[in-house]
């Protein structure tokens, strides 16, 4: 589905990530994991386009297409979706007008007809069910006002809607008590589908406990270090990055 | 101020088309305003049209508006059709008692007044001086400056005409009263007319005005209006302005404010070549309340200008004021909210806010708020912002799939909501959230459900 070879991408000059390779087949749960600063984020900016991160070296395919030769809007809707790190408030948007522009570009992008207002307000319903959002959010500006908690389950209510190939997780965790951290994670499980794939990237592990991972890679200076299978979240977890760190880059 | 007066060709030339032509003018009016022409002639003589040495219009340069030539009409021109066959208001479940006004002249449908059953008033300014002069006789010129705003001052020198409403004591009337301004000659023309706006004490109502141009021709209106609302009386003003780009408009509004009275205006620039709205509030009874709404859209060299001034008389009286624009191409605008407490006038509260988004780096905004508070337990705040869409916001979006066009189109149209939600008349709401999404998304390039494609 995705397929990273020897990405390299620099931010204001300063090369953030030095030769990434990854492989993500249909139906797998990726983590990335890995220190403040190993570039985690950076590669999230990468696949979804964001223009201030500049790709110097490699390539990304996804189910086979070019990704880094298109625009946002367009991977968004072969099928990429981002959860952000920090959700942007959009106020005077309302979260009605924003989904349905939303869905709707989909459905024209697979060539389908708009929604109609009800069947469209019938989907809102369910999905937000799905993620257990309170009602009232969604009849608010984007974000506007929402607590830490509150966005990332808006966030996880968007990809509901959006039902994305590859979702990635940005850091989805960070600011969640357990009880949200609980509500996000099974919003993610109920969406996971065979032919689906998620990339959770996170610093601990506990998100883990509920999103269990095929895979686990260390990021570490711009290169993945290390791979290997859920156990590997667990080690870091007990040991730190220090001894990942301190080790090879091989 | 030097005292040396040279006279500009152009106030000559509008002097002695007064004098001129001062039968023709009297003749089609009435004794109420024509009493007040001589000494009005005189404040123009002094004034002249204001420059932009004249501190109130620094960013709007009015001179070259009259450069071109028009023709000026003293009496009601004959047109050889029916406006309702070329123009229909495209608000259809807006359902308002309508006033028409061609070329600074009321157009009736029969009668030249019109009473309601529980006695408001509307029709033709002049007829009403004739018909019901103790009603217009007092007030009639007594908010406009003729003094201070050369402008205003030639207005009521060559005003003829114009819009009455009278809603008596108590009366609340839910419909709408529509004027609707109509622009038609196939020669420029300059038109100059004068509302007149009476709210008895405790009544309520709504007016709506929508100015209009119908043919390409060039257009220069300068309008006076002047509003009364009487204690506890509510007075909600709308006013949607969409002409051409050849078209200039001055407008200047005057409101006086009772006890307790409600006043909410909203000013929507939808589009025009060249626009100042001079609105000054006064705030003379105790818990009076005045909202002041604003917004304005404008591209290519269009020009907006908004002066307001909020005079706060006396103790406990609150106003809030919202503008908003949006600023394409070489678009360029102006806010000025002046804000004044006077001595004694006690827990004021009076905010304003002025937001701008500039979508090129050609367009320019100057914005400029002026509160002079001369009390001492007074609540007051402003705030002016002048920035471009926000990059972070628009990528949240795209990466959500909305396209890049579509997804600057909901962050304007956003930006605007804000200002057009305040109005409450729920068809007319709606009616205008798509006028402004059409307008943004240039869909409004001409006006609307006008046959003639004038620009």
């Amino acid at each position: 589905m995705l397929t990273i070879k020897d990405l390299h991408a620099k931010i204001n000059d300063k090369e953030i990530l030095k030769g990434i390779n990854l492989e993500v087949k249909a139906g797998e749960i990726h983590a990335i994991m890995g220190p403040n600063g190993s570039g985690k984020s950076t590669l999230a900016s990468v696949l979804t386009g964001r223009e201030l991160v500049e790709v110097t070296h490699g390539s990304v395919t996804f189910n086979g297409k070019d990704l880094l030769e298109m625009a946002p809007e367009i991977r968004a809707r072969e099928g990429i979706f981002l959860s952000f790190q920090y959700p942007i408030e959009i106020p005077g948007v309302s979260m009605v007008n924003f989904m349905k522009a939303a869905v709707n570009e989909h459905r024209k992008y697979r060539g389908l007809e708009p929604l109609s207002a009800s069947d469209f307000l019938k989907m809102m319903r369910e999905r937000k069910e799905l993620v257990e959002i309170d009602s009232a959010l969604t009849n608010r500006s984007v974000n506007e006002g929402f607590s830490g908690g509150e966005k990332k389950k808006n966030e996880i209510f968007q990809m509901a809607m959006l039902e994305p190939k590859l979702a990635i997780l940005d850091e989805t965790d960070s600011g969640l008590d357990i009880d949200a951290l609980r509500v996000v994670a099974n919003g993610v499980n109920k969406l996971k589908r065979p032919d689906n794939t998620v990339i959770v990237i996170t610093h601990y592990q506990r998100l883990l406990d509920y999103i269990v991972p095929d895979y686990v890679h260390v990021l570490y200076n711009g290169r993945i270090v290390k791979s290997a299978g859920k156990e590997l979240a667990l080690e870091l977890e007990e040991k730190g990055y220090d001894w990942i760190k301190k080790g090879d880059n091989a | 101020m030097s005292n040396k007066t040279i006279a500009t060709p152009i106030r000559e030339e509008l002097i002695n088309l007064y004098q001129n032509n001062l039968d023709l003018i009297t003749r089609g009016s009435a004794d109420i305003l024509n009493q007040h022409r001589q000494e009005a002639l005189k404040h123009f003589n002094l004034l002249d049209i204001p420059s932009q040495k004249n501190e109130n219009y620094k960013y709007s340069k009015i001179e070259p508006l009259f450069n071109y030539e028009y023709e000026k009409y003293f009496a009601p021109k004959r047109i050889a059709f029916n406006v309702d066959d070329i123009f229909r208001c495209g608000i259809p479940e807006l359902d308002t008692h309508l006033a028409l006004v061609l070329n600074g002249f009321y157009l009736p449908k029969g009668e030249k007044l019109i009473t309601l059953p529980n006695g408001l008033i509307f029709g033709s300014l002049a007829e009403a001086a004739v018909r019901f002069p103790n009603l217009v006789k007092d007030r009639y010129n007594s908010l406009a400056k003729n003094q201070t705003d050369g402008l205003v001052a030639m207005n009521t020198a060559f005003a003829q005409d114009g819009v009455f409403i009278y809603v008596p004591r108590n009366v609340v009337e839910s419909k709408p009263i529509q004027i609707i301004n109509l622009l038609m000659s196939d020669t420029n023309q300059m038109v100059q007319y004068r509302n007149l706006i009476v709210v008895e004490d405790g009544a309520q109502t709504n007016v709506l005005v929508c100015d209009h141009t119908l043919s390409p021709n060039r257009f220069l209106s300068n309008v006076v209006t002047e509003v009364f609302v009487g204690s506890n009386a509510q007075l909600e003003f709308v006013k949607m302005q969409n002409e051409h780009n050849d078209s200039a408009q001055l407008t200047h509004t005057y409101a006086h404010q009772q006890a307790d009275s409600r006043l909410v205006t909203n000013v929507l620039s939808l589009h025009g070549g060249f626009i100042r709205n001079n609105l000054a509030v006064t705030l003379a009874g105790e818990g009076a309340d005045a909202q002041l709404y604003g917004l304005y859209l404008t591209d290519r060299t269009q020009h907006t200008d908004n002066f307001t001034f909020i005079d706060h008389a006396v103790p406990n009286c609150t106003s809030n004021e919202l503008y908003k624009g949006i600023l394409d191409d070489q678009a360029t605008g102006a806010f000025n909210g002046k804000i004044m407490v006077r001595r004694d006038a006690q827990k004021t509260q009076a905010y304003q806010s002025n937001n701008n988004l500039l979508l090129t780096a050609d367009a320019r905004m100057n914005t400029k708020p002026q509160l002079e508070i001369y009390a001492d337990d007074v609540k007051c705040s402003h705030g002016a912002t002048v920035g471009q869409l926000d990059m972070e916001a628009l990528f949240y979006m795209r990466a959500r799939g909305i396209g890049e066009r579509e997804a600057k189109l909901l962050l304007m149209f956003g930006f605007a909501h804000d200002v057009i939600k305040r109005i409450s008349i729920d068809t007319l709401r709606e009616r205008i959230d798509d006028m402004v999404n059409k307008r943004l998304r240039g869909e409004l390039s001409r006006c609307h459900n006008c046959p003639m494609h004038c620009c």
